[in-house]
């Protein structure tokens, strides 16, 4: 302490304490600044950093909804679910995926293009995410797979639900699920929060249609995870809602005894109820496997459905257009009385041909019907009466009706490969081909050729707008208890028979929209169409049946593919000899039974000839197995009007 | 001389004890037991390794602190050359003997524990840097012949850490020695001088970088830049300690540390975890405890009358400091990821052991405060 320096020591000291003042100062606002920072992030940030938190911490795992089933009328599963074993693989979970690769070709029956493909999928997907390896395996590979299951980390064998047809005689209007593709994902909004790898959706007909509500509510695992994705333990499950279910007007039985009669040709069919538009049947030929669509389609199952020149892929009935052929005849018929234009015992003379604007139009008939009246000329289907008819009534007064009646526009709701075919008329060649109208083509148009286009479904809502005296009816196929204003006006007229409502009272009370001037001309053409099915030299005639219960009343038709040359014509050249591709497409349209009607139908048969031959029998047959499920139809209906 | 000597020789066992300052001895016991809390959380609640062994290594070096409080002042001054030699000895050994961890030269198997020198040289260099200024008088402090000997004992050390390479820890022993010369009274244009010469320096410096030492650099000044790579671990800890809120999640629910969101939760994010789990006021909590660490040993430098001892108490309680709030602003996302402890809190011997000879020799100071030391 004594120490000559002790001066300088003091002085030491009290620069050093000075300069440790300054330090403390400084360590105090760097003290602060934490301080601030703790109070930005843990108080003023904290919802921010909690949210963010949490987003780390819980992850959501999406599970696949239970697609509702579909049943026919009588409550039959026609679109229904079955238990499919399934093989998933959690890639995260597993050591060596080469390795547990080559082990599960040896259980289960894989091929390399698949593995190739899981790769791929592994390799673009967050190891978490379960792949699905197999997605319907058979019970034995299941239990093989269980069997060896301890040597098999990361596989889980899973029983899942998948979509599954009892028969492929409704596939058309039923359609297909198939996987999500992109484009779906594009494009239907309503799965933009319900996708799940795995899921399948409707890619056609009903499936398509009742989609988003058919598909259900997804449901979802929500784990906490650890920062390598690894689940710790599950924090919420949210099972979803399996989706709503459907019961639709289809008569099964009746699909598939049509399927089976058409089976070998590329044909359609379509029965109608006349009163409500329920459609009871509508079948299209060939058909294909829906099932198959279910679990990835086998490319040598797609492309021998696309090479099938009989298209069965179409859903003919719907999708298919057809010039109507005679089958128009009806329309035409009633168009020209409604306005006027023939009265019913007007006779023309039917040399077999005529000759107009310098052109030579020929009838069926070569040999001609002789004088023909409007009752005739729908029985014999006698072309030239109804070039005459044709030509005094125009083009546009016949689109006019032909429109009315159902023709050239879609007809049911939500189906997007359902066609509206081409009704003519002046404007509509003017605006679509760019042409005026040839008063030739006027003749054409009056046998249901040239441009016009319509679909088996038009032809038979047109036939059962006919037979049930003229009234407006919308084709459904989702089952309705409600909507049934015809059935009602009908019963009201049975019991109040001296009562004809007037038109206007008609509308009001039954909410009916007549498609009639005078209700007369419905019952002319009802009556001819009688005589074509039932009387000698009618063009049904040999397809009749002799039972009341059965009596249908019809017309026929045969769509043009190509123009007979005159050689052919002096020739008498039959359809049956023409190449298969050159023969006219088959039609018939006929309601039944005729004394009390209650159904339609349309037969389509493609390349089949004429529709006398080749389209009535089928009716013939499709009707009578109609009528006789009438009475079981009547009773489930009269069970359910009860519910209500 | 003999009288102050035989005064403060002659000081009773009762007398030392007595003169403990017991309000730093209960802040560090106290951080020590939060520490102990902390690991146990790491081990997701269990008694493991980690635990096991930090309760271990802070009770033994503990005791280390409070026995080495006891030594006289003047072995430190005496034995600090020494000291700092055999640490300098120690880092040259890990240049040639050390085990490579991730990429990094860093320890020395002891076969008890692996020991890190670059910690102890923390410690050393302030202890060499205090004695000789202690001795350099006031009229040599700044002439260039006096500053060639701090220079370089400060420059070799840090090159020996910064080649392991750990820039982290270099930088932190340079700020304990640069504190000291300055409290010593070298003038600021030194320091000035020495800062632009570094400057110029940088470049090539920059060159001798580790690429991933680049990316953290470059990561911190942008840590969305790269969120799964390295600016993976500063998002992180954003996250856990923002998500803490007021009062954190509670005791064992940090979820961030719980789940393996938190990288090097045991070592340089304990403070991120605690403060996941115990919000706002528990680091307030841990910042409260370490301010008063830092003021008692300020303190314990006032009344110390050896510039010696004020100079290691003054540098050691800045060091300390710095370590502290170094740790803290990076896991706050105020400073890139350099990989600097957490002061007691962290896991790891070689840190725990030199925080405690630190204290110990400051405690010394305390316990012979008026011993002179020449």
């Amino acid at each position: 302490m004594l120490s000559p320096s002790s001066g300088n020591t003091v002085i030491k000291s009290k620069l050093i304490g000075r300069r440790m003042f300054l330090l403390t100062a400084a360590k105090a606002i760097v003290t602060f600044g934490i301080i601030g920072r703790l109070v930005s992030l843990q108080i003023n940030e904290r919802t921010k950093y909690k949210t963010l938190s949490d987003k780390n911490r819980f992850r959501e795992w999406k599970l696949a909804p239970e697609r509702g089933v579909i049943r026919d009328f009588f409550d039959k599963e026609i679109a229904s679910n079955q238990q499919v074993y399934q093989v998933h693989l959690i890639p995260e979970n597993s050591k060596d995926i080469e390795k547990l690769f080559v082990r599960l070709k040896t259980i289960l029956n894989i091929t390399e293009k698949k593995l190739f493909y899981l790769r791929r999928v592994i390799a673009k997907q967050k190891p978490w995410e379960p792949i699905i390896v197999s997605d319907n395996i058979t019970w034995s590979e299941f239990s093989r797979l269980n069997l060896f299951l301890h040597e098999l980390e990361g596989v889980k064998p899973i029983v899942s639900v998948a979509r599954m047809y009892p028969d492929n005689s409704s596939a058309h209007i039923l359609g297909y699920v198939s996987q999500v593709s992109a484009k779906d994902l594009q494009t239907k909004k309503y799965l933009k929060d319900l996708h799940v790898p795995g899921m399948s959706i409707g890619k056609t007909g009903l499936e398509r249609k009742l989609d988003e509500e058919i598909i259900g509510k997804i449901g979802f695992q929500r784990f906490e995870v650890n920062a390598y994705g690894k689940r710790i333990k599950q924090i919420l499950i949210n099972e979803g809602q399996a989706g709503k279910s459907f019961k639709t007007t289809l008569d099964f039985e009746v699909q598939k005894f049509t399927s089976e009669l058409i089976k070998e040709k590329a044909a359609a069919v379509c029965v109608m109820d006349v009163y409500n538009g329920d459609i009871v049947s509508l079948v299209s030929s060939p058909t294909f496997e829906p099932n198959e669509f279910v679990h990835g389609l086998d490319k040598n199952y797609w492309n021998s459905l696309i090479k099938n020149e009989m298209k069965p892929l179409t859903n003919k009935a719907i999708a298919g257009l057809y010039p109507p052929g005679s089958t128009i005849k009806t329309l035409v018929a009633l168009s020209a009385l409604e306005n006027g234009v023939i009265k019913p015992l007007d006779t023309f003379k039917c040399e077999g041909k005529i000759e107009l604007y310098g052109e030579k139009f020929h009838c069926w008939e070569k040999d001609g019907h002789g004088i023909v009246n409007l009752r005739k000329g729908i029985q014999r289907s006698c072309d030239v009466y109804f070039y005459e008819v044709a030509r005094k009534l125009g083009v546009d007064r016949l689109s006019e009706t032909a429109k009315k009646f159902g023709l050239g526009k879609k007809v049911l709701n939500g189906f997007i490969e359902e066609r509206a075919g081409v009704v003519p008329n002046t404007k509509w060649k003017k605006k679509f081909i760019g042409q005026n109208w040839y008063l030739g083509e006027t003749l054409h148009s009056g046998i249901g050729q040239g441009y016009f286009q319509s679909t088996p479904l038009q032809l038979c809502l047109m036939t059962a707008q006919i037979a049930n005296g003229g009234f407006e009816i919308k084709p459904r196929i989702i089952f309705d208890k409600k909507n049934n204003n015809l059935r009602e006006y009908i019963k009201y007229k049975n019991e109040n028979p001296n009562d004809p409502l007037p038109t206007d009272l008609l509308v009001s009370n039954f909410e009916l929209k007549p498609l009639f001037k005078n209700q007369e001309h419905i019952n002319l053409i009802k009556d001819a169409m009688f005589s074509s099915s039932n009387e000698p030299g009618g063009t049904s005639y040999r397809h009749r049946w002799e039972n009341k219960k059965f009596t249908f009343a019809g017309k026929t038709g045969s769509s043009q593919i190509k123009r007979f040359t005159e050689a052919q014509r002096e020739a008498e050249v039959k359809q049956e000899s023409l190449p298969y591709k050159d023969r006219d497409h088959a039609l018939f349209v006929a309601y039944a039974p005729y004394s009390d009607p209650k159904y339609a139908i349309s037969v389509l048969v493609e390349h089949g000839g004429s529709g006398g031959k080749a389209a009535a029998p089928i009716a013939k047959k499709v009707i009578k197995k109609v009528l006789e499920r009438h009475e079981l139809r009547e009773r489930i209906d009269s069970l359910l009007g009860e519910q209500v | 001389m003999f009288r102050a000597r035989s005064i403060q020789s002659s000081l009773s066992i009762k007398d030392k004890i007595i003169s403990i300052d017991y309000i730093l001895v209960i802040s560090i016991f106290i951080l020590g037991l939060t520490s102990i809390l902390a690991m146990y959380s790491t081990d997701g609640g269990e008694f493991k390794y980690h635990t096991k062994s930090h309760i271990l290594r802070f009770f033994v070096f503990f005791g280390m602190f409070l026995t080495l409080s006891f030594i006289q002042i003047r072995f430190w001054h005496s034995q600090s050359y020494l000291i700092y030699i055999l640490f300098f000895v120690l880092l040259l050994g890990v240049k040639y003997f050390g085990l490579t961890s991730s990429g990094s030269k860093r320890w020395l198997d002891l076969y008890f524990m692996n020991l890190q020198p670059s910690e102890l040289m923390k410690v050393g260099l302030i202890l060499f840097l205090a004695k000789y200024y202690h001795r350099t008088s006031i009229e040599n402090l700044n002439r260039v012949r006096y500053l060639f000997l701090p220079i370089v004992v400060l420059i070799a050390p840090i090159i020996l850490v910064a080649t392991q390479p750990d820039l982290g820890t270099a930088l932190l022993i340079a700020a304990g020695g640069l504190t000291v010369a300055w409290l010593a009274g070298v003038r600021v244009k030194f320091f000035a001088i020495s800062g632009l010469a570094f400057l110029a320096l940088l470049p090539i410096a920059i060159s001798f970088l580790k690429p991933y030492q680049k990316s953290r650099i470059l990561t911190f000044l942008n840590p969305e830049r790269d969120p799964l790579g390295a600016g993976y671990q500063i998002i992180q800890s954003k996250i856990a300690i923002g998500s803490g809120g007021l009062f954190g999640k509670g005791f064992l629910q940090g979820s961030q540390s719980y789940l393996d969101y938190l990288p090097e939760k045991h070592t340089d994010f304990i403070f991120t975890l605690f403060s996941e789990e115990f919000g706002f006021f528990g680091s307030l909590f841990i910042l409260f405890l370490y301010a008063i660490i830092v003021w008692r040993i300020i303190k314990i430098g006032n009344v110390t009358r050896s510039n010696f001892g004020k100079l290691f108490c003054y540098g050691f309680g800045t060091a300390f400091f710095i370590y502290v709030v170094v740790n803290m602003m990076m896991v706050l996302g105020l400073l890139p990821i350099v990989g600097s402890p957490l002061p007691i809190l962290s896991y790891g011997g070689s840190s725990m052991m030199a925080i405690m000879l630190g204290l110990g020799i400051v405690m010394s100071c305390k316990v012979y405060k008026d011993t002179p030391v020449n």
